[in-house]
């Protein structure tokens, strides 16, 4: 819909104030209702017990609440919405959000605090699991990736969000009680907002990331049939960007008042974060190198992974750098940047990942000639969307309008082409998954011949994960000694 | 062994292998909530750092004219509080239940004496105007400065509430531990809720151990 | 199960160090210190804090995971403060308004 607004250069099709409505609905939807809980909630709460050879989380019943909390928190976000939305981008930047705005702020904040319980209290739950409910015999650096992604996510899931929950506490009062801590009319600071947001949002974008990584790891080992490269970096990596990622918040205030001293230290240490992505990335294709790759559904989209997320890090050093950040902030350059980290990607991460565990999941196959096809046109689609972004933004489109000078047209019209494109990719997996549920081929309990402790027990998995805890005597992504093997279990 | 631990204390969980492992992941979860807590916090203490920086002398002007003595009180009582849950504590782990009960039902009380005289203190902020909003007025300070002593007013309500808000919650951990008690649930093998929430009643301690020195003691030399 | 029961006494010594350090903050705040007052109120706040933590908590007898989530938690606080600081701290310096 945002993208059909912009096909062309005045807009007739919406107000400026619904377009802003929209485009803050897109963000705090996607944002805190998709991207942060897709995979840790749909892969993490399946596949880390399995993983990691325990029998459950260790508090199941915390886990419920957590979903429940998200279902709460999705609605009132839902009734914001419905009851006419809100204007602020979902940001929420102060003094508009507390002052200014007249729309559903209060509903939307206290959707996202409700939200944020359940990611904090899905963190909390994983970490505790980890540390505490592992099989015997599995040792940390025996460990898949995938667990270790999920452990870096939830450190950050645990010490970032309950500021980001203050931060909109504080709001909450601004708006209700009129006691003013952002206020500048009361010599408040709104900067001081955006230091304790960005607290938590920048790191949440590793949220959002890292347990895409985690799945990549996963796939790419599997269909090349090799251990990971470098193992150790790796999971270091996911840790070491969880660390980081709270260093560099500053980097989204180049343009406010924040001194500029502040400014260069926060874009020095944002350069820092290119280094455990680099080393992914990097021993991701080491891995490849000289291993059995076969094409199938779920490492194509590991393929498109790298490439997308490859240019989504480029173009952030960029960004990161304080010169030409401030030349290119709020464009379409940065919209096109998070883009391609959020949804070239945490979603081709997500989609990755549900296609190779689903015949765990639900003991079906789907099928592989249309899911081929979906991850081509997605890919495709997704360039043709954003790759436009880029060069508007560096042009000088400013992000957040409905309108735009006429010379930006054609770019705009191979974007919302692009955007066509994608929706159409996201289509096909819908129907096909849904299909396959009843009439998809029965999955075998380990259709990839991959050796995850997840791949040994019947697809989908009993109640209690396993009939015995088994022991485990193999580093991760050892195919030399379980290709074919039945695992002994004690 | 998993069958003899079951048999034992009746509340192990299917996830779990030995009662040890279930108590050990219950407090480490219960650490690690208190470290969001912590981080929650903390976004305030930052605003009031922040702040505080950069008006000192309004804030010490308007720190001084909160009353020192309710402060002071409501510290010691939280602290007297916190003693008397350690005991409750110690005498679950020996398997006391009537001494269980007796020290949580102090702590109850002191929580709820702590609560009333905040909510005097309230009251009285309320007849001498220094609630944030229009009709705001704090004597001593120039006009031009009122909405710096807004500023330090506006932390003080939500840092006080949102620590109120903590301790509501933390009694209602607190008659529910009583009660349970009371019903036998607990032995001294297994009575890690009452260790749980007596983490959590120290911890909103510890939060007004800060809380108290950074609202009611700024420079009080300087303000009268 | 190792579980270790302080005894009652060790408590109560603790719970009058912590009245007693109350009373000491309190008056210490009446005495112009400059600008070393907070620092010694936080000091003492600090001090209050380790004997509830250590002694009441019982973190003395914990695991060594209990006490790295404590100190990794106060390390994070000590990144976002000093860090935010960073910026408001260095305001100014370059002398150009708004900057």
């Amino acid at each position: 819909m945002i993208r059909i607004e912009l096909l062309t250069p005045n807009g007739h099709l919406f107000s400026s104030d619904t377009y802003n409505k929209l485009f803050t609905m897109h963000g705090v939807v996607m944002i805190f209702f998709f991207l942060i809980p897709s995979i840790p909630a749909v892969l993490g709460n399946f596949f880390l017990p399995l993983m990691i050879g325990a029998r459950d989380l260790a508090f199941p019943r915390i886990n419920l609440l957590s979903w429940y909390l998200l279902v709460i928190g999705g609605l009132f976000a839902i009734f914001a919405m419905l009851a006419g939305g809100v204007d602020t981008g979902w940001t929420f930047y102060t003094p508009y959000s507390t002052t200014y705005s007249n729309t559903w702020v209060i509903a939307t904040a206290l959707g996202i605090f409700v939200a944020g319980f359940s990611s904090i209290l899905t963190g909390l739950n994983f970490i505790v699991t980890i540390h505490r409910m592992r099989a015997p015999g599995m040792t940390w650096f025996r460990m898949p990736l995938f667990v270790w992604a999920h452990y870096a996510t939830s450190l950050i899931q645990v010490l970032g969000t309950p500021v980001l929950a203050v931060t909109l506490v504080l709001i909450f009062c601004e708006r209700v009680f009129h006691i003013g801590i952002f206020d500048p009319a009361l010599g408040g600071d709104p900067v001081l907002f955006q230091h304790l947001f960005w607290f938590y949002s920048h790191p949440a974008v590793y949220i959002m990331i890292l347990p895409a990584m985690g799945v990549i790891s996963e796939l790419i080992s599997v269909y090349s049939r090799k251990p990971i490269f470098g193992y150790s970096f790796v999971a270091f990596s996911s840790v070491a960007i969880a660390v980081l990622g709270f260093l560099v918040w500053g980097h989204h205030l180049f343009v406010s008042t924040q001194s500029f001293f502040a400014g260069m230290v926060f874009s020095f240490l944002s350069y820092f974060v290119a280094i455990p992505s680099a080393i992914k990335v990097f021993n991701w294709t080491a891995t490849l190198y000289k291993g059995s790759i076969s094409f199938e559904t779920p490492m194509l989209y590991a393929f498109g992974f790298i490439g997308l997320f490859t240019i989504g890090g480029l173009t952030g050093l960029f960004l990161a750098c304080l010169g030409i950040d401030v030349h290119v902030t709020d464009t379409y350059f940065v919209v096109a940047h998070f883009h391609y980290i959020m949804v070239g990607g945490a979603i081709m991460g997500y989609l990755g990942g549900l296609h190779y565990w689903w015949p765990k999941m639900t003991g079906r196959m789907y099928p592989e000639g249309w899911a081929k096809l979906s991850a081509l046109v997605i890919f495709l689609g997704f360039n043709l969307t954003f790759f436009p972004q880029f060069i508007l933004g560096y042009l000088g489109m400013p992000r957040r309008y409905h309108t735009y000078p006429s010379e930006f047209q054609v770019l705009h019209v191979l974007s919302t082409a692009g955007a066509s494109v994608l929706a159409v990719g996201y289509i096909i997996p819908v129907i096909y998954f849904i299909w396959s549920l009843r009439y998809g081929a029965v999955a075998s309990s380990n259709p990839w011949g991959a050796t995850g402790l997840e791949w040994r027990t019947p697809s989908p998995p009993p109640v209690q994960n396993f009939e015995k805890i088994p022991v485990v005597t193999h580093d991760a992504y050892d195919y030399s000694t379980t290709i074919g093997e039945v695992i002994e279990v004690g | 062994m998993a069958s003899e631990a079951h048999a034992e204390t009746l509340a192990l969980r299917e996830q779990f292998d030995t009662a040890a492992q279930q108590k050990d992941v219950a407090t480490l979860g219960m650490w690690i909530f208190l470290i969001t807590e912590v981080m929650f916090f903390g976004g305030m203490f930052l605003a009031y750092t922040v702040y505080r920086s950069s008006y000192p002398n309004v804030f010490a002007r308007a720190s001084s004219s909160i009353n020192v003595y309710y402060g002071a009180l409501n510290t010691v009582v939280l602290i007297c509080s916190s003693f008397t849950m350690v005991l409750a504590v110690r005498g679950a782990q020996l398997g006391k239940r009537i001494t269980t009960i007796v020290f949580l039902g102090l702590t109850l009380f002191l929580g709820l004496v702590f609560l009333g005289v905040k909510a005097f203190e309230w009251g009285e902020k309320f007849h001498e105007h220094h609630v944030p909003g229009p009709g705001f007025h704090l004597a001593g300070v120039p006009p031009g400065l009122q909405g710096q002593a807004q500023l330090f007013f506006s932390l003080y309500f939500a840092m006080t509430g949102l620590h109120a808000l903590h301790m509501v919650v933390g009694a209602g951990l607190v008659i529910t531990m009583m009660w349970l008690t009371y019903k036998g649930r607990f032995t001294a093998e297994y009575m890690t809720p009452i260790d749980i929430t007596g983490l959590y009643w120290h911890f909103v301690d510890i939060i007004w151990i800060f809380l108290f020195p950074l609202l009611y003691l700024v420079d009080r030399h300087m303000g009268k | 199960m190792t579980q270790h029961i302080d005894s009652v006494k060790t408590y109560a010594l603790v719970f009058i160090a912590l009245v007693f350090l109350t009373l000491l903050t309190t008056a210490v705040a009446y005495v112009d210190l400059g600008p070393f007052s907070p620092v010694v109120a936080l000091a003492i706040a600090t001090a209050k804090m380790l004997l509830v933590a250590l002694f009441f908590m019982h973190v003395r007898h914990s695991t060594q995971l209990t006490r790295l989530v404590v100190t990794g938690g106060l390390l994070w606080l000590a990144i976002l403060i000093f860090l935010t600081l960073a910026d408001f701290g260095t305001r100014g310096w370059l002398g150009v308004p708004g900057r």
